[in-house]
Parts: structure tokens; sequence; C-alpha cells
């Protein structure tokens, strides 16, 4: 009788020791081995148009966008899933990315003239901030900083003032809607309600020559990796651990010695440039960027492709952006009217038997 | 680095050093971090505390030395948890001045600036940090540069591993290490929450009720273990069983109302008829 009460913690210890050491590294393995196998896909594309393995540009762009939004939802789940900061704005980083990268389409499909909105508008001359926008780097810098910038700002003051849970939620989703008016206007000189379109080239290269495609469909996978190894090592270091003990005992964690504004900011900041990364990305691969992409829905959205995949699981919220974006463009055209109803319904469902998303069926087995 | 002795160049050449706060704030610039020289490692004057015109402290004037075990006793809202707010900069005083040491003025330091000046604090409920194992718990509380840059980088030596499992055979918890903490019983994460305050190695911890929700065989171990901290460390244990205060203090604060009622031996205090009336009677 003692003796098995003795072992039953042994027992917990070591299945615990065990998943913690195997589960997760053979996941991100299997993960990573998916994302390489998706690039059979632009393989497929470049194939001739009349072979029966023949990857059509619709299905290429389909699955390239939705790598992109796993990017969005791993951004996410680093500041939501560790470090406890639910974000209900991270579209407007996607979107600023998106619109760097834009900036520099349209200059590229514009030549030495205006792009074709000012023209329209009949502005003579360039605003000062699209200067350089004609250079592929400066247009990455942008990319980079934009997003990074406007987080950084916004996370040291929030921060600072030691704004949390709905409010800070409440905070960043007003940030994304006022981005969305801002961007309406045509006075704010990037393109009113059309946003940018009509793209022709990238580095000089057709944006529609199945090449240019495949090649940025690479890139996408490229990046989704390197941003989930990037994040697998942060959250496997004593930062990560940090950042879920601020999640868990800001109180305590403070009392420890640590100052949490720094760690909140610079895990704010990384996730918002991984997001303006991504809609960088998505951008030439789709063709279009107008402010829709920064209306509050769609980065709600994303907070329920997060919620259903399982949150702080890094590979969760791959999951559930591939999963709930599948299911969007199937339903979209199977059933249009019923999406959002659809949409509701899960989110309702994983909130009340799921708590822990997809992954947490899972790992029903493990203690932890 | 509180062990390292004192050059020479820090004994103040001014004719005043010591006795104005003119000299204090020159020491403070001289040297960062704590300085007790003078015996006294908390040092409160003329604290009140109110809240919406309530007092939860008021004119409190409180003094602990160095290596000192303090106990305080008090009726619920005597303000203890306040006063504990107070020096660990969760809650700044409307009036009255707390230092640490003789130089560093706790209420113009921050929450993170204070702890990592060297007050630990155990609070009320236990907290620990529940998603993380109790190895991990202890080496987010480990003493060491504790930024952004040397957390992204950290790996911990040898010898911390040696000190965090030192300190798990010291609790008892040497069994359940890579155990989530939030699986721990009450008792456990009260133990795992004054390792966490050893490895932190502060000069003074600050305990509030930390045997709350112990049996009586843990309770005997922690009254050990705490007399075993002094007179290295300087500890204020908030707690209402007697039994346990009897045990470990020999210096006893009575709270009332906001200010110190009695101090002195816990027999003593016991037997003001001060202390008796607000205890029992009323």
């Amino acid at each position: 009788m003692n003796a098995q009460l003795d072992s039953a913690p042994l027992n917990q210890t070591l299945l615990a020791r065990f998943s913690a050491r195997l589960g997760p590294q053979l996941s991100l393995r299997l993960t990573l081995l998916i994302l390489a196998s998706l690039l059979i896909i632009p393989m497929l594309h470049l194939l001739p148009a009349d072979s029966p393995l023949h990857v059509s540009a619709y299905i290429l762009t389909l699955v390239g966008k939705i790598l992109c939004y796993a990017i969005v939802a791993l951004a996410l789940d680093l500041v939501w899933g560790y470090a406890g900061l639910l974000s209900l704005g991270h579209g407007l980083f996607f979107a600023l990315g998106g619109y760097a990268m834009g900036m520099y389409l349209m200059r590229e499909s514009a030549g030495d003239g205006l792009p074709e909105f000012m023209t329209f508008l009949s502005w003579t001359e360039l605003p000062w901030y699209w200067y350089g926008t004609s250079s592929f780097l400066w247009a990455m810098c942008l990319v980079v900083l934009a997003p990074g910038l406007l987080a950084l700002v916004f996370g040291f003051f929030a921060f600072r003032s030691r704004i949390k849970g709905v409010y800070f939620s409440i905070m960043t989703q007003a940030l994304t809607f006022a981005g969305m008016l801002l961007f309406f206007r045509n006075e704010t000189g990037f393109g009113g309600n059309n946003g940018f379109t009509n793209f022709r080239s990238l580095l000089g290269f057709d944006i529609t020559a199945p090449g240019t495609r495949a090649l940025l469909f690479c890139a996408t996978i490229a990046l989704l990796s390197g941003s989930l190894l990037l994040s697998w090592k942060l959250a496997r270091s004593k930062f990560g651990r940090v950042l879920t003990a601020l999640r868990d005992a800001e109180n305590r964690l403070m009392f420890c010695g640590y100052d949490p504004r720094g760690y909140k900011l610079f895990i704010w900041v990384l996730s918002a440039v991984l997001c303006g990364l991504a809609g960088a990305l998505y951008v030439p691969l789709v063709g279009i960027i107008n402010p829709s992409e920064m209306s509050p829905t769609n980065s709600i959205e994303a907070a329920v492709w997060v919620a259903l995949g399982g949150r702080g699981t890094l590979i969760g919220p791959l999951l559930g952006a591939g999963m709930v974006n599948g299911m969007k463009s199937w339903f979209t055209v199977a059933f249009p009217e019923y999406w959002l109803f659809f949409l509701g319904a899960l989110f309702i469902l994983v909130t009340l038997y799921l708590p822990k998303g997809l992954l947490g069926i899972l790992k029903k087995g493990d203690p932890k | 680095m509180r062990s390292a002795p004192l050059p020479e160049v820090f004994i103040d050449p001014n004719s005043d050093a010591g006795t104005s706060r003119d000299a204090v704030g020159l020491g403070r610039r001289a040297r960062r971090g704590l300085d007790a020289r003078h015996g006294t490692i908390l040092t409160l004057e003329d604290i009140s505390v109110s809240f919406d015109g309530f007092k939860a402290l008021n004119n409190l004037n409180l003094y602990i030395g160095v290596g000192e075990l303090r106990c305080i006793i008090g009726p619920n809202g005597a303000g203890k948890t306040t006063m504990m707010d107070v020096i660990t900069g969760k809650t700044r005083p409307d009036s009255g001045q707390a230092f640490f040491g003789d130089t560093l003025d706790l209420t113009r330091m921050s929450e993170v600036q204070i702890a990592q000046s060297g007050i630990g604090r155990k609070f009320q409920k236990p907290t620990v940090f529940e998603a993380l194992s109790v190895f991990e718990n202890l080496e987010l509380a480990l003493k060491t540069d504790k930024s952004v840059w040397a957390s992204l980088r950290a790996k911990l030596s040898g010898a911390q591993k040696d000190r965090i499992d030192e300190v798990l055979q010291t609790i008892r918890l040497d069994s359940s290490r890579e155990r989530p903490a939030g699986l721990l019983s009450h008792g456990q994460k009260q133990f795992l929450e004054i390792g966490m305050l050893l490895v932190q190695e502060p000069q003074m911890l600050l305990l509030d009720e930390p045997v709350a929700g112990m049996t009586d065989a843990e309770t005997e171990f922690t009254a050990e273990l705490f007399k075993s901290l002094v007179p290295q460390h300087s500890l204020m244990v908030v707690e209402h069983d007697m039994g346990f205060v009897g045990s470990i203090a020999d210096h006893v604060t009575v709270l009332h109302q906001g200010s110190v009622l009695a101090e002195g031996s816990l027999d003593a205090v016991q037997s003001n008829e001060r202390v008796i009336e607000v205890y029992l009677g009323r």
C-alpha cells in the first residue's frame, strides 16, 4: 500500500519528464517536416498547365495566404499564449507590413511617374513618407520599422501604465480600428478604400509569373519555419519561462526582481515585426492590400485561430490558422451566408469544451 | 557582495556624517546597494497611509535591526499587510519615511528596485508560478542578472544548479522537482515560496503568514528554518499562530489601527493590558 503511494508521484514525474523532453521535440520536427513537404506545391505549380499534376495558381495563392496567416497566429501566440497579452489588433501590424511592401510594388509598377491613385487625386508630388520606397531595400526596412516602431511606442506607454487584461485588448482593438479609419481616407496617401492593387513586378520579375509565385511561396515557408524555430528557442529559454511567470503571477515576478516592462516590450515588438513580415509576403502573393485588413474582425479572427489550436503551444495556432482558413475557403463557396455563424459557434464550442484547444486533446495524457 | 569589507573611501569625511539627511544622501551616491553600518536594516518613521479616508497606517514607527527576527502580530485590519506593501513599494505612503539600511529611500524606489536591492517578500496567499516546475520556479527566483538580455542567453552554471538542489533539499521538495508547481499542496506551495526567497538571497525577508495551512510538523520545521536564517538575514514575520510566534521570536511588535501598540518579548506583550483589551475586549 505504502509502496504504491510512493510510486505514484514517481511515475508521474517520469511521464512528465518524458513528454516534456520528447513530445514537443517530436511535434516540432513533425511540423517542420510538414512545412517542408508543402514545398512540393510550388514545384507542381511550375509544371506545364496541361500536366495532370499541375497545381493551379488559385491553390498556390490560397495555401500561401494561409501560411501567412499562420505566421500571424504564431506571433499572436507569443504574446497571448506566453505573456498573457491578448492583442485584438495584430491585423494592424500585418497590414502595415503589407502596406510597406505595397508602396514598393506601386512605385515599381508606376515607373518614374506617380502611383496611379495619386494622379487620380491630381497630386503632383509624392508625400514625404513615400520617399525612398522605390528602393526594395528601404521598403524592406519599412516592413520591419513601421509595425516595430508603432508597437514599441504603444507598448512602452501601455506597459508603463500597467495596462493589462481586457483593457489592453480593448486598446489594441481601438488602435487597429483607428488605423483602418485613417487608411480609408484618400488624404492619408495610401489609396483610400481601394488600397493598393494592379502590381506588375517585384524586383523586375513579373509578379503573376509562376516562377515568382513559387519563389514567394517558398519565402513564406522559410519565414514560417524560421519564426517557428525562433519562437521555439525563445519559449524554451529562461526568457520564455519568465514570460510564463509573468502571465501567471506578475506581482510575484516583480518581487523576484524582474522588471516586467522590458520582457513585455520585447515580445510585443517581436510579435509585431513577425506580423509585418507576414503581411509583406501576403501582399505580392495575393496582389492586393486595402484598409479592410485592419478591420477589427480580422484581428479577432486571428485570436480564434490561436484559441482553436491551443494557446501557448506554438504549433497549435498554426493548426488553428490552417483549419479555420481551410474551412473558410470551402464554406464561403458552399454556404457563404452561414460562415460567420459557423465561426461564432466554433469559437463558443472551443471556449466551452476545449479551453486548451485542439492540441489540448492530443496532450490529454500529459499531466502538465 | 554584502560581505565585502567597506573601503575606507566610503567613510564620510564630512564632520556631520550620519547626523543629517545630507550626509545620508552623500552615502547613497557613493555606494549603491545596502548599507546598514548603523545596525538598523529597516526604518519606518511616521508612516501614514489612508485609503478613501480610512487610515490603514497612522504614524507608524518601526525599527528592525540587522540580523533580527521580528514578529508582527495584530488583529485583522491592523495594517500589517499595508505595512509590507509600503516596504516593498506596492503602496506609497502619504507621509513619513521608509529606509532600507541607512541610505536606500524605499518611498522613491520601484517594486523591482526594492526587490533587487535585497528585500524579499512572501505573500499571504502562496504565490508561485503554477505552470512552471518546482525547479523552474527556483531557477527564476535565483539571484542573478534579471534583465531581458541576460534571460535570453541565460544558462544555469554548475554552482547555480547546486544551490537550487541544496534549497530543494532544505524545503523538502527534492522529489517533486519536475512537478508543475500548480499541482503542489498548499503547504508545499508555502515551502516553495520560502525556497524562492532563499535562492533570491535577500538581506531582509518579509513573510506574511508563512505557516498558514501547514501541518504541525511542517510548522515546527519552518520555525527551525527561520531560526537558522538569522543572523545572516533579517526577518519580519506576520503571523496569527501564537504558538509559532512563541517558538521563533524574541521580539514582538503588536500593531493596532495602523500604529504600534506594544513592543517587547512575547510574554511581556501578552501580559500588556492594552493588548489584552484589543484582542479580547471591546
